[in-house]
């Protein structure tokens, strides 16, 4: 502030100017989130002065009855969210620490390459072939198995049709995979090659060296990773609404139907209106407060643990 | 003191356990590759199929036989170019603010926000602009799309930039400063053109991003079956949104031209993914 | 690499045997813990022949003869760039770690050649260890953990076994006092020589025959280097230790034979151009390059 004063006085109006442009179109990043923030807090008055706190915890989904809660939704974004980093993060951690550690140099920068590509793939193609070409598959060469070895559990209980939270969360886990591996990549490779050489010096084998002292390093990157990842997965809105089956019920068995909190807003805002809308506008802010909180907890994380293997007071 | 080729049981265990972590990291290489190559080639066999004169010139037919997409390839160059037209000032400028500005607590706030805004899902963005300009505006049109899509697009853009521009070495900005050149002029005429062709990456690469996005668009430009060329009113038609309905179309050859729309958004995507990061490639700033 | 000798079993319990024949016949000392299997000192432990190392297709190093004998220090000099440290890492397989590195020749470690295609460089690693430049310490374990590091690969031990080893590794290394009351913190709360000195606890946990260093001091401080060299001269009762040095003086004062490593010129391979005992090597070597070298004239 005081630097504008100061510049306008010198007579340097350009980069007073400058600045001073410069600076608002950083603001307007502020602008934008805190006005998203604020707007949906203003257009969710209605549902949240009629259901107060208890729409956290409320099952209803009773349009015509004017009752309507969240956690149904809330449910279905946590099971399929975790279901999908589950999967992914072992995979991807998998393929990471191949890359880095067994795969010539140049396979690991083409596969790496390749993997930021896929990244790229829309959601809604995920969804689409998700729903018309690997539901029917699974229903083929997957289920039965597991419905032999498993469906006496009620996670597996109940017959397959194809749209299911079990479909979905394996849709979600591949989308998600390329995110989860690349980062991983990048913070595997930057750990510095004289740990790598001070274990195996040691008498270590390579998978001893990864496990002690390369996954060690690379802990609190690795965890970002993930926790991005799961971030990405509950955010993620056409592959599960297509897939999903938008049924409104708190499952039991992955082979039924559910909802989460953003296919829910997909699927029924068209219908929707006053009380309804607004109630699906709050769930919406719910869905943005939780990412963000996801989204902070990765950030927060990187920056508080970064320090502990590498702080303490040097004598 | 044990002879180097002697094996205890417990040596033993351990190249088993090393042999075995080996051959589950190949699996996991396995495991990732083929569902993404199944899907590549599944919309690649199923959507090249359906690309055909009238594909390209034809609007959507809902009944009978499927039709075309014309009208959602037009849709989608307007909205990503209206929001182009929007995020890339905003941006850049906000990425020169941080990089040149940014080194205080308010930077350092703003970067932490638009960090956290490219974790925001994008039916966030759409819902939040459904309230704020088509309630307003009297309907779902394309201006309100644009700019749910600039709001995804706008913190992107903004955190490449300011990692390119910070790359630029600080000698030439020193030689230019030295002349007598104002700061200003010194960013904009010296330190931009040497960091261009990394915003440009930056910039394509949102592009890619949201040339995808169905669910903002749901709740602002909506859909159509037909052309529109008006950005402040009427529903817009967007590919994305247009495979969307397909997908849920119980008629097949419906669903066939929803297979095309797939197919052609991803070439799209990929193309200005590949274009994106190989002009990266060739120029580094300063080098 | 593979896995070989399942029942080879009776062949260890006969080289025991052999091997305690031998000390009671010439009277070597009592082990003590901590102490490998002695032979008798001054006998080479480890004997290098015709080595040639390669990087791809490039030859670092040509017609290496060397022996290194038991329970003395050898020191190896020479300009930068020689070969120095490629030799010494192809003395645990080290360089192995480098895509395209290559080894060809001989070297034995008490008559085994550690490069015979049955032979695991983990095992190898196991009785030669290394210390680097840079101190290396794990920094998400304490100071303890780092000190068992290398055991906790192994089978299992009691916590006492643990905590005996930590403390005289420590001891030997002349860090003990400094951290004994430390021993739960990380290990990168320690200052750069403490550090390294742990890196070197962490190598004599392991009880290994030859202890490798290469430029163990020379990233520290002079402090910190006369603890280093100090913790070596005692380390030679015990063990033998192999090291790179670029200080002409630790090598003169510190150990007993020299090996001076020079490249004819620029593109060729580097060779071990003259070794010997030190007082020789420093007073009156045999080469005119190496008597230039240690009186400063280049290097």
């Amino acid at each position: 502030m005081k630097r504008f004063f100061k510049l306008f006085r010198r007579g340097n109006v350009g980069d007073a100017i400058f600045q001073l442009v410069a600076l608002l179109c950083g603001l307007s990043l502020l602008v934008i989130m805190f006005g998203i923030i604020f707007e949906l807090w203003i257009n969710t008055s209605l549902s949240r002065q009629k259901f107060g706190f208890g729409f956290l915890w409320s099952t209803a989904f009773d349009i015509n009855g004017g009752k309507i809660g969240a956690l149904t939704f809330i449910y279905g974004t946590a099971i399929s969210s975790v279901i999908a980093i589950l999967l992914a993060g072992f995979v991807g951690v998998g393929i990471a620490g191949f890359l880095v550690e067994i795969a010539p140099r140049r396979l690991n920068r083409v596969v790496g390459f390749v993997v930021e590509l896929l990244a790229a793939i829309p959601s809604i193609v995920y969804g689409f072939w998700g729903l018309i070409a690997l539901a029917p598959w699974l229903g083929t060469y997957v289920v039965p198995p597991l419905q032999a070895v498993f469906g006496w559990t009620p996670l597996f209980a109940g017959s397959y049709i194809g749209s299911s939270v079990f479909t979905a969360s394996i849709v979600l886990a591949i989308m998600i995979l390329p995110t989860v591996a690349s980062i991983s990549r990048d913070v595997i490779q930057a750990v510095p090659d004289t740990q790598r050489e001070g274990m195996i010096a040691l008498g270590a084998t390579r998978w001893e060296m990864f496990s002690r002292a390369v996954v060690p390093y690379a802990r609190n990157g690795i965890v970002g990773a993930l926790v991005l990842g799961l971030g990405r997965a509950a955010g993620e809105t056409m592959a599960v609404t297509l897939i999903m089956g938008n049924n409104a019920q708190i499952f039991t068995s992955l082979f039924q139907q559910g909802a989460t909190m953003s296919s829910v807003i997909a699927s029924s805002f068209g219908e929707a209106s006053d009380l309804f809308l607004s109630s699906l506008l709050e769930i919406g802010l719910i869905l943005f407060a939780i990412t963000f909180a996801i989204n902070v907890g990765a950030r927060l994380l990187v920056l508080v643990f970064a320090n502990e293997p590498r702080g303490g007071v040097r004598a | 003191m044990s002879s180097l080729t002697s094996s205890s049981g417990h040596y033993r265990r351990r190249k088993l356990v090393d042999r075995l972590m080996t051959g589950l990291s190949y699996a996991s290489v396995l495991v990732a590759i083929v569902p993404l190559a199944a899907l590549l080639i599944y919309v690649i066999i199923r959507g090249a199929g359906a690309w055909s004169p009238e594909f390209f010139t034809g609007l959507p037919q809902l009944f009978g036989g499927g039709g075309g997409v014309a009208n959602g390839i037009v849709g989608t160059l307007i909205l990503v170019g209206m929001a182009s037209v929007m995020s890339i000032p905003f941006g850049v400028m906000a990425g020169i603010y941080l990089a040149e500005y940014g080194d205080n607590a308010l930077g350092g706030f703003i970067r932490f926000v638009a960090d956290t805004m490219t974790g925001i899902p994008s039916i966030v963005a759409g819902v939040f602009i459904y309230g704020l300009l088509v309630l307003n505006m009297g309907g779902y049109n394309a201006l309100a799309g644009a700019v749910s899509l600039t709001i995804l697009m706008v913190p992107v853009i903004t955190r490449s930039t300011e990692g390119v521009i910070r790359l630029v070495p600080g000698s030439i900005r020193e030689a230019a400063l030295a002349l007598g050149v104002p700061r200003w002029k010194t960013t904009l005429r010296v330190v931009v053109p040497a960091a261009v062709s990394g915003i440009v990456t930056g910039v394509l690469l949102s592009i890619a991003r949201v040339a995808g996005e169905t669910a903002p668009l749901l709740f602002t430009a909506f859909s159509s079956n037909y052309f529109n060329f008006q950005p402040f009113q009427g529903a817009m038609p967007s590919l994305p949104v247009l495979i969307y309905n397909a997908a849920r179309s119980p008629t097949e050859a419906v669903r066939e031209v929803g297979w095309g729309a797939a197919f052609l958004l991803v070439v799209m995507i990929l193309a200005l993914n590949l274009t994106a990061r190989l002009v990266f490639r060739g120029r580094v700033p300063g080098g | 690499m593979e896995i070989v000798s399942f029942g080879k079993d009776e062949t260890t319990v006969d080289r025991r045997e052999a091997m305690k024949e031998r000390k009671d016949k010439v009277g070597a000392r009592q082990k003590s813990p901590g102490q490998p299997d002695v032979g008798r000192p001054e006998e080479p432990v480890m004997e290098v022949e015709d080595l040639n190392m390669y990087y791809g297709s490039f030859k670092a190093l040509a017609d290496v003869d060397m022996k290194v004998r038991r329970n003395r220090v050898t020191a190896l000099i020479g300009p930068s760039g020689c070969g120095k440290s490629t030799f010494i890492r192809s003395l645990n397989r080290m360089h192995e770690v480098v895509r395209g590195a290559r080894a060809e020749g001989r070297v034995t470690l008490d008559g085994e050649d550690i490069y015979a295609s049955d032979v695991d460089p983990v095992q190898v690693r196991r009785r030669v260890g290394m210390v680097f430049q840079k101190p290396n310490p794990f920094p998400t374990m304490t100071v303890y953990d780092n000190v068992v590091a290398g055991l906790k690969l192994g089978r299992r031990r009691k916590k006492s076994e643990l905590d005996e080893i930590v403390e005289r590794t420590l001891k030997q290394a002349a860090l003990w006092s400094e951290v004994k009351d430390k021993l739960k913190e990380s290990g990168m709360s320690l200052s750069g020589g403490q550090q390294q000195r742990l890196c070197i606890a962490r190598t004599l946990a392991m009880e290994p025959e030859v202890i490798l260093m290469d430029e163990p001091a020379s990233a520290l401080d002079p402090v910190s280097t006369q603890k280093i060299e100090d913790a070596i001269d005692e380390l030679k009762q015990q063990y033998t230790v192999v090291i790179v040095t670029h200080n002409m003086q630790q090598a003169s004062r510190a150990s007993d034979y020299t090996g001076f490593f020079f490249i004819e010129d620029t593109g060729k391979p580097g060779q071990l151009w003259e070794f010997g005992e030190t007082e020789k090597m420093f007073s009156n070597p045999e080469r005119q390059e190496t008597e230039d070298y240690v009186t400063g004239r280049f290097g």
